[in-house]
């Protein structure tokens, strides 16, 4: 079980406020990904959770149970760090026995354990070795085996794999999605990297300056954000933003559109402009596109290529049934 | 070119000379005191016996026969140890709390541990006294350990603390998560990653504690006496003995020298940091 509920939480460091009160509750077996801009307090609320921070008032459950005050020893989650905090001294055998041989589990279904964490996570090859002698995709599987072994209430990733190059990082992404599939245990994940939070999420928590934006699901929060914030965060590209006349002609302060929803053509279309900057993916063409009155840079996101370059006039048609609607106060109008 | 060449040239000799005569310029007042041991008081002072003398053991056998060096020598490694233990016994949970849970205070905290090694010895030494002596702790082991124990807590503080530092806090965090008390992080974490600063801080605490004078001899007579007083018992008033005051030195300095011979590299090692990665 690892139902996890914050209660009026707050946190101040010195005299800043970085939590101001927050309430979230993480459902027992949920997926749930904290995301934001640096700074915003992902890590500092992931750490208040795991107990490695005191909560300036406020109270956290797990389980119905207060938590507020125990110690992270006793709280019962593994954490997954940056860093993977390995033990240096110890080899990766030991390293993943630690938490069982603090709990006093016997020698005997220690090995088990280990070796089936090793196994899934093809480390059986390297347990003799020390942390020192790992490449950084096997020092963080050896930082997941040494939390999935004590069978936590639940898993907390503070940007796990902010430190592997791309390939490994999507690699890794499947196997952690995988492995929540298969253990089905409640997972807290910290990440700036959307596709990560798109991808593997049940549940987004976008957070800005310590106050939650939103909470729902990837593709609520894609096509209904609640407001400018998170129209804009959420989406790769970010969110064409336009004020002005072509607002107010739709009953808004500011009217958002998404690159993939807007329509290219070279010959006709509602709004015209220059190309300023073409990229070429292969698959999906981003066109930047300059003087169109609306906006200093309008991104357009196409499926396949388009033959376009630098100086090319071109015409832009947004789908109307995908247009964002926001007030003068940012929040998002029905 | 040439010049380059020559100045290389030049370096390559100068340097190797420059550090042999400062080496020898520290070592020839040890040097010295061993040769001048195996004089006899008459000889140790007489200049054409500088170099060529009968050699004697005579001031060696004096020493153990009646001076008890045995039981000074007991005294020291007794104190000196149980000393080195208890600091690092204080100090390691001292520095870890400082390291790994600062408060706002804990600069300060630091400075003030520092700011007691200001405080002149000679300021305390009649309160010190009377104060042990009434105590009826005057002359003890636990006296003298207490107070070497004392002198070089700030400054094994210090040590550790920069040490511990060192270590990436993830790692003290990992520990928590995993299910360790704050005793067992230390014990289990903390001590086997910061072995190398741990064993050089002994280390220097020891020497400190072997070679500390000032209160070992002011606070004891017999019973808890230490090297230290021994030489300093040597210092007759109607002149000096040269060959046995260098006798009784070199025998108390030779442990704590061929100490530090065996550990060179260790002291070496801790003291340059940055053994943990
Ligand atoms: N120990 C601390 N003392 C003082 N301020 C802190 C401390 N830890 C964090 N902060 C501040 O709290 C805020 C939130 O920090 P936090 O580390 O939670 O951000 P984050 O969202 O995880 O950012 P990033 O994506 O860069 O990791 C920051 O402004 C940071 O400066
Ligand atoms: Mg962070």
């Amino acid at each position: 079980m690892g139902r996890i509920s914050l209660e009026n939480v707050t946190k101040t460091f010195g005299t800043v406020e970085v939590i101001p009160p927050l309430n979230l509750t993480i459902e027992d077996g949920e997926f749930a990904v904290f995301v934001g801009p640096s700074g915003c307090g992902k890590s500092t609320l992931l750490r208040l959770i795991a107990g490695l921070e005191e909560t300036t008032s406020g109270r956290i459950l797990i389980d119905d149970q207060d938590m507020t005050e125990v110690p992270p020893s006793k709280r019962g989650l593994a954490m997954v760090f940056q860093s993977y905090a390995l033990y240096p001294h110890m080899t990766v055998r030991k390293n993943i026995a630690f938490p069982m041989r603090m709990a006093g589990i016997d020698e005997a279904e220690q090995e088990k354990r280990i070796n089936a964490a090793a196994a899934a996570l093809n480390l059986t090859d390297y347990l003799e070795r020390k942390p020192g002698q790992l490449s950084g995709g096997q020092r963080q599987r050896v930082a997941i085996g040494r939390a999935i072994v004590r069978d936590p209430s639940a898993f907390l990733f503070d940007e796990p794999l902010s430190n592997l190059d791309a390939a490994l990082r999507v690699g890794m992404r499947i196997e952690i999605s995988e492995m929540h599939n298969r253990m089905a245990t409640t997972m807290i994940y910290v990440t700036h990297d959307q596709v990560e939070a798109m991808t593997m999420a049940d549940k987004i928590v976008v957070l800005q300056a310590g106050v939650i934006e939103q909470v729902g699901s990837p593709l609520d929060l894609y096509h209904r954000p609640r407001n400018k914030f998170v129209a804009g965060f959420i989406g790769s590209p970010t969110m064409n933003f336009i004020t002005g006349e072509e607002a107010t002609k739709r009953g808004a302060d500011t009217i958002g559109i998404r690159p993939e929803h807007t329509e290219v053509s070279t010959t006709e279309g509602m709004w015209k402009g220059t190309v300023g900057v073409a990229e070429h993916l292969g698959s999906d063409t981003f066109i930047h596109v300059h003087d169109t009155g609306l906006a200093e840079t309008f991104t357009v996101r196409i499926s396949g290529d388009i033959a376009v370059r630098h100086g090319d006039t071109v015409y832009l048609t947004p789908q109307p049934d995908q247009i964002h609607k926001f007030g003068a106060d940012g929040l998002r109008i029905e | 070119m040439a010049i380059v060449a020559q100045t290389t040239k030049f370096s390559k000799i100068a340097w190797p000379v420059l550090a042999w005569m400062v080496g020898l310029l520290f070592f020839f007042p040890i040097f010295w005191m061993v040769l001048t041991s195996f004089k006899t008081d008459a000889d140790a002072v007489k200049p054409e016996y500088l170099f060529w003398f009968k050699p004697t053991l005579d001031n060696y056998l004096n020493m153990t026969e009646n001076y008890d060096y045995w039981r000074f020598a007991r005294n020291s490694v007794i104190t000196s140890v149980f000393a080195t233990v208890f600091t690092l016994f204080v100090g390691i949970p001292a520095a870890y709390a400082m390291a790994f849970n600062p408060s706002r205070a804990t600069k300060d905290v630091l400075m003030w541990m520092l700011s007691t090694k200001m405080l002149p010895a000679a300021a305390v030494l009649y309160p010190m006294t009377f104060l042990t002596k009434s105590l009826g702790l005057f002359d003890t082991h636990f006296l003298i350990i207490m107070v070497l124990s004392l002198i070089n807590l700030p400054i094994v503080v210090w040590m550790l603390f920069t040490y511990f530092k060192e270590i990436p806090k993830d790692i003290i965090e990992a520990g928590k998560m995993d299910g360790v008390d704050t005793l067992g992080e230390i014990k289990e974490i903390l001590v086997p990653l910061a072995w190398g600063g741990i064993a050089s801080t002994a280390l220097l605490c020891f020497i400190f504690c072997w070679n500390e004078a000032y209160w070992t001899v002011r606070l004891t007579t017999t019973e808890a006496a230490t090297l230290s007083k021994l030489i300093e018992g040597n210092r007759a008033p109607e002149g000096l003995f040269f060959g046995r005051l260098s006798a009784v030195s070199t025998a108390a300095v030779g442990p704590i020298v061929v100490l530090g011979w065996f550990c060179q590299k260790q002291l070496v090692q801790g003291l340059t940091f940055g053994a943990v990665k």
